[in-house]
């Protein structure tokens, strides 16, 4: 009986400590969202890429939706772009759900985030996962190495507020 | 026709201007916000004072390693002169509030917008935090994950300086 007590006891301290070391999360704390490196290499972009891209007359527009931070967002992101996000919580899962719902699968989409280192970044890793679960076949993601600001702002990239 | 073509170039200009500034040297904005137990952050009362101003937010791990050490300054530096400030710049207060309980941070946190964020030269990346003298001029900036022994360092600089 007194080791049953210590076990149990042991296993309650366990998970207090445990729930004291995780970020807090919107869902379940023993639940992280999908991490920007499970997306495969090969759908990733570069800023220089999408610029380029952006730029040249003639080129058919992707549909450009940012997944992190309406704060952020806000402030500035890519001249055309949505805002559907953020990808870590549902709510944001489900804004991008009613924004892609009327856009058939093989439209070019790009997702980005920049919010934070992209080994880091909590939201496009679960955004592009919903989306090529889905069906999406010509998605890709704005690799963002350190932060918005970075990585399209400072290079001189086309910004808008 | 000449005066569209010239609206749109200068518009294309200001939209490829760098929106993210550095305000090293410079006075740091002046802000009044409310913290989450509604107590008045006013930046013009500051004044003596050094203060570490932290951007952070719920969804950003590095923040979540930074900020308990921020705690510690609090209460190791406070007496010398420090005061922390976090800015949350999530969409909504109530993740925050959870944060903050469950990480013990005892420092005034107050809800930031994009308004206050382009005040602080775009916060376009977290973390982000500004080091201000005693005389209200930003001294450091630092984005992203940074080591912590640096900012520790010239934040001991800044408090010695009185």
């Amino acid at each position: 009986m007194k080791m049953r007590t210590i076990t149990t006891t042991g296993v309650a301290l366990a998970l207090a400590l445990l729930m004291m070391q995780s970020p807090v999360r919107a869902r379940s704390q023993f639940a992280p969202p999908p991490a920007a490196i499970t997306i495969p290499k090969t759908q990733l972009m570069q800023p220089k890429e999408l610029n380029a891209l952006l730029s040249a007359t003639g080129n058919a527009r992707p549909l450009i939706l940012q997944v992190g931070s309406r704060v952020m967002f806000d402030q500035a992101h890519i001249p055309n772009a949505e805002y559907a996000g953020p990808g870590s919580r549902d709510e944001g899962l489900n804004l991008l759900r009613d924004r892609v719902k009327p856009v058939e699968k093989a439209a070019f989409i790009v997702l980005y985030c920049g919010c934070c280192p992209w080994s880091r970044c909590p939201n496009v890793g679960a955004a592009y996962k919903m989306l090529h679960e889905a069906g999406f076949t010509n998605l890709k993601v704005l690799y963002i190495d350190q932060n918005f600001g970075s990585d399209w702002v400072n290079k001189g990239y086309p910004v808008a507020r | 026709m000449i005066a569209a073509l010239l609206l749109t170039a200068v518009l294309l200009v200001s939209s490829q201007a760098s929106v993210a500034q550095s305000l090293v040297n410079r006075k740091a904005p002046h802000f009044v916000r409310q913290d989450l137990d509604g107590q008045s952050i006013d930046t013009a009362q500051l004044n003596g004072k050094v203060v570490l101003l932290n951007f952070w937010a719920t969804w950003c791990a590095p923040c979540q390693i930074e900020m308990p050490m921020f705690t510690r300054w609090q209460k190791q530096y406070g007496p010398r002169g420090l005061v922390v400030i976090g800015i949350s710049m999530d969409d909504d207060p109530r993740p925050v509030r959870e944060a903050v309980k469950v990480r013990r941070i005892d420092y005034p946190v107050a809800m930031g917008d994009a308004a206050l964020g382009k005040r602080y030269g775009g916060v376009l990346g977290l973390p982000l935090t500004f080091l201000i003298d005693r005389n209200g001029i930003v001294r450091s900036e630092f984005q992203g994950e940074t080591d912590l022994g640096k900012i520790e360092a010239s934040l001991r600089t800044l408090l010695a300086d009185h």
